[in-house]
């Protein structure tokens, strides 16, 4: 590819027929239980939403304890019954047999369509049962997939506690636990991060989007290199120990598919949204903390260098996708990072399928998408919100790229056709934020085309009969 | 509103997808929200299936909520007729749009209009049936369909084959093992000189339904799927049905004498007698299996089992029949065939237990300890925390249930497949005597009546490191029953003399 190719000065951006497939959003219940280790996740929908839980999502069985379907029944829809006292029943029950510190109702299509006022009855329910309820509208008629934690996390942050909230030291200290863990295996003495000399004096910031555990001590260290002191974390481990948000707080989101969070921290609680892109990559982590520190008049230390460490390192992996194709189908909506970190890699990307565009809260990663495909020479992905998944796997058969990342339906057939394919819900939950996790990334990119040539001399590539309709 | 945290049979619009995904060249329409289609995703990742799945949803979003869906369902079939040139389309109702209360009928009328292909909507109330009962009502829809379709177009062919010949019903696509079983059926029909005429709906094309009459005889394998459409086509023709699940040595010899009464009845002077015989005695190794010395040792050890009707009824069969094993309970999560179920089993088991709710069968197991548990994938967990083995002889389907190798559940080989299973649940050999050292065997009286009642005892340090003298894969076991015991004759805490007495009383 040479630099004088004419390009596209701008990203191209369509919207299709959005006959594809993704996930329903109920399944961030898959990953929030794990994560809110004191909550209980108490979906209010049908056999349909259970069964996909079970047997698509295949977490169901492990999960016994901590979340589970109110299934909807004939009675319940042509309300013969009552929401109120039928809900409460189950409150009860789960009480009785788990006591969490919560309990988030996740609405679905069902309570949308037949208009189930789970806002209006929480507050009477939590009252009587003496439970927080909070309650979330992750329905498949207004969201997709991982926007199903957006709308979690956008109803927890109504129930973030002020600093007058919190009268206690206690009640502090216990918010703090979370710095415990940074500390642990230091001696106790050490003084609490919070008088330490090493931050720089700064307004509170906190970090919003649910991620590993370890990402959360990733990341908190990645900023305390810089002086910054991460505030709190939306959501924490445990519900009691939601983070503290004053007007006037800086927030910062580690995940692409927040936008209705990112409102809500800023309309609701006045705090100052930092829009920076996504702490994906390499690249992506040293533009995530490098705007932090813009935003606080800190001078970013020995990023460039820890930038150009982490590419060295990589280099075994960036020779086996240097010049590849990949292609993405659209189905998490970590698509626009993803394809940024992977052009930097020296990849092409010829599209991007993405459920759900927000051009705001995804502004400085797509400009950073633009510039990364100017510096390296590439070309400007076309962005295809909602996407057609048939028209798709037609243009896929035609351009033949190296690579296809999708959802899980159509990776067999995909790869029985000679295309390699990533599941694109394994980036959902690998470990993919920060510095060290690029390796991670590559390890999950590199696979199919690593599996792949290693199969190639058996001449195993087609494996339908006649090139099927699809 | 039920709380729910497992379900043994999925919603209606599964079954329905089932069948019409089973057939080549159909298409379904669901009309549903965004991530209600994954059904793709069961079929390409659970079945390993090559091809797309043909299943498109035409999307419920909040525009269509708000204006309804106009032409949107009409134009996403009129465009899947163009792209794909399907024989038929099935569009399925889903939870929402039975809610939404939208004229589908009506959508299918004006399809039919511009589309090439028939148009159909499946009849299910998507809140009234389960995905078992929709499978089988939609597949007696469409063989409705296409011979009422072919009846008045004059092309119902009038005659039966010239040879013995049967339709095989009820092989769907993610089915439990059925993509073996039908291989296994097809065999033995072929063995006994039956041509097979068709098999339903697997792999079958709807324009082959007209010939369907042909057969002389349907064979309806499974409880679940299939009935329904062979009592129509006895209805319809006057065709008989034979509903013996072949599974097992004795449940096979069965079926087969059904089937050659079937065939002299019309005039087909077969005698299966010695092929039987040949069968069970000297090419299965089912039958040896029961004759030898390591079924002995299976004599009277206590099993519980639970599955859909057709797989519980018949494996509680082989295990009391053909093993000498001892069903202390069998049940099944087909609440709608309950009283086939109870006819079936109730001289085989001392107790039956319908029901849906898998703490129930939870809360049995852990107060029956089984030695051994012939279940469902819900079952096999239950057993994993309370150490009892578990064979999975059941759905919901698992990736599991689609092995590489060739494993049917029907048929002789069938047979010796059970066999394997049974024989490899049980603990065996060494590991017998120790539990019996250890008072591992059956105790008279129960405690713990529920899976998470947790000890509440106190171990003195003696009696753990005695505990952990015990081998590792008895040692549950043995902590279980001296606990019983402690809690029976009220010890706060377990020392060595507790542990000792509690022995010497199992044994007494």
């Amino acid at each position: 590819m040479t630099l004088a190719t004419p390009q596209p000065e701008k990203l191209e951006f369509d919207c299709d027929t959005g006959n594809y497939h993704t996930f329903c959003p109920i399944s961030c219940v898959a990953w929030l239980y794990q994560k809110i280790e004191d909550s209980f996740f108490l979906v209010i929908g049908t056999k349909t939403c259970g069964y996909f839980l079970q047997n698509a999502m295949g977490v169901m069985i492990f999960a016994e304890p901590r979340y589970a379907m109110a299934e909807l029944e004939e009675s319940d829809i042509s309300a013969q019954l009552n929401d109120y006292e039928e809900l409460k029943r189950l409150c009860e029950q789960i009480k009785r047999d788990r006591n969490p510190s919560v309990i988030v109702f996740i609405g679905t299509c069902t309570t949308e369509i037949i208009k189930m006022d789970l806002e209006g009855l929480a507050p009477k329910l939590e009252g009587e049962i003496g439970i927080p309820i909070v309650v979330a509208r992750a329905n498949g008629l207004d969201y997709a997939f991982t926007q199903g934690e957006d709308t979690v996390l956008a109803a927890m942050v109504e129930r973030c506690p002020t600093s007058d909230d919190l009268e206690s030291p206690t009640d502090k200290a216990e918010r703090n636990n979370f710095q415990k863990l940074l500390n642990f295996g230091r001696k106790t003495d050490t003084p609490e991060p919070t008088e330490s000399p090493e931050y720089h004096d700064h307004p509170n910031l906190v970090i919003f989007g649910s991620v590993p555990d370890p990402i959360v001590t990733q990341m908190t260290l990645e900023l305390k290199k810089q002086g910054i002191k991460v505030g709190g974390w939306l959501p924490a481990k445990r519900y009691t120990e939601l983070p503290v948000l004053d007007e006037g707080d800086y927030v910062i989101g580690i995940n692409p598919f927040l936008s209705r969070t990112a409102t809500g921290l800023m309309r609701r609680r006045k705090c100052k949204l930092i829009g920076a892109p996504f702490p994906i990559g390499p690249d992506g982590t040293r533009a995530w903390v490098e705007k932090v520190c813009s935003v606080f008049g800190i001078e970013p230390q020995g990023l460039a260098e820890r930038e150009a460490k982490i590419w060295e390192s990589l280099e075994d992996y960036l020779a086996i996708v240097r010049g590849k194709s990949v292609y993405f189908m659209g189905d998490n909506l970590l698509e626009i990072s993803l394809a940024r970190f992977l052009v930097r890699c020296g990849m092409t990307v010829p599209e991007i399928g993405i459920p759900y565009m927000d051009k705001r809260y995804q502004a400085a990663e797509l400009a950073l998408l633009e510039k990364t495909c100017h510096e390296m020479g590439a070309p400007l992905p076309k962005i295809t919100e909602k996407p057609d998944n048939y028209k798709q796997i037609q243009r896929i058969q035609e351009i033949q790229p190296d690579l296809v990342i999708t959802g899980m339906a159509h990776a067999n057939p995909l790869e029985a056709r000679g295309i390699n394919t990533k599941w694109s819900v394994e980036f959902t939950f690998a470990q993919i934020h920060g510095f060290a996790n690029a390796r991670d990334i590559l390890e999950l990119v590199t696979r199919p085309l690593r599996r792949n040539s290693s199969l190639s001399d058996l001449g195993w590539d087609k494996l339908v009969k006649e090139e099927a309709k699809v | 509103m039920k709380l729910a945290y497992w379900m043994y049979a999925g919603p209606a619009h599964i079954g329905t997808l089932r069948i019409a995904s089973s057939f080549k060249n159909v298409h379904a329409i669901m009309h549903a929200p965004l991530g209600d289609d994954y059904f793709n995703v069961m079929r390409s990742m659970l079945e390993r299936e090559r091809d797309f799945t043909p299943v498109t949803t035409s999307i419920v979003d909040r525009h269509v909520l708000a204006q309804g869906s106009q032409e949107k369902v009409v134009d996403n079939i009129v465009r899947k007729d163009h792209e794909e040139t399907p024989d038929l389309i099935v569009l399925t109702p889903t939870c929402t749009s039975s809610i939404l209360q939208e004229d589908l009928q009506n959508f299918v009328e004006r399809a039919s209009l511009e589309a090439q292909c028939d148009v159909l909507l499946a009849d299910v109330n998507h809140y009234r049936v389960n995905e078992l009962q929709a499978a089988d009502r939609t597949l007696q829809q469409v063989v409705q369909f296409y011979i009422e379709k072919a009846r008045k177009k004059g092309e119902l062919p009038s005659d039966r084959t010239e040879k013995p010949s049967v339709n095989i019903i009820g092989m769907t696509t993610l089915g439990f093992h059925n993509n073996h079983d039908r291989t296994e059926l097809v065999k033995l029909m072929g063995d006994l000189g039956i041509e097979v005429n068709l098999v339903l709906p697997d792999k079958a094309s709807v324009k082959q339904i007209k010939q369907l009459p042909r057969a002389w005889f349907n064979l309806v394998p499974y409880r679940e799927v299939g009935p329904a459409t062979a009592t129509y086509l006895q209805e319809q023709f006057d065709q008989p049905t034979v509903d013996i699940t072949p599974m097992g040595i004795v449940e096979t010899a069965r079926c087969i004498r059904t089937i050659q009464k079937v065939l002299n009845e019309q005039g087909a002077a077969v005698d299966y007698e010695a092929f039987i015989d040949e069968q069970t005695r000297f090419v299965s190794n089912a039958a040896w299996f029961s004759r030898s010395i390591d079924c002995q040792n299976l004599t009277g050890k206590k099993a519980v089992v639970f599955g859909d009707s057709t797989h519980a009824a018949a494996m509680t069969k082989i295990l009391t029949r053909e093993m000498g094993i001892h069903v202390v309970l069998a049940g099944t999560y087909c609440q709608y065939d309950e009283a086939w179920f109870r006819q079936q089993v109730s001289e085989y088991c001392d107790e039956v237990l319908i029901s849906e709710d898998h703490g129930a069968i939870a809360d049995k197991i852990a107060t029956i300890e089984p030695a051994a548990i012939f279940g469902t994938q819900m079952e096999r967990h239950v057993g994993k925390r309370l150490d009892i083995p578990c064979g999975v002889i059941a759905a919901p389907i698992h990736i599991q249930n689609f092995p590489v190798g060739y494993r049917p559940f029907l048929g002789y080989e069938g047979s010796n497949q059970l066999v394997d299973l049974i024989y490899n649940s049980f603990t065996l050999g060494m590991e017998d005597h120790l539990l019996e050292i250890f008072g591992g065997h059956d105790t008279k009286e129960v405690i713990t009546k529920t899976v998470s009642a947790d000890g509440d005892l106190n171990w003195t340090a003696d009696a753990m490191t005695e505990l952990n003298r015990v081998p590792g894969f008895v040692r549950g076991k043995v902590k279980r029953n001296t606990e019983k015991f402690a809690r029976n004759h009220g010890h706060a805490s377990i020392d060595v003399e507790v542990m000792y007495a509690a022995k010497e009383s199992v044994g007494a």
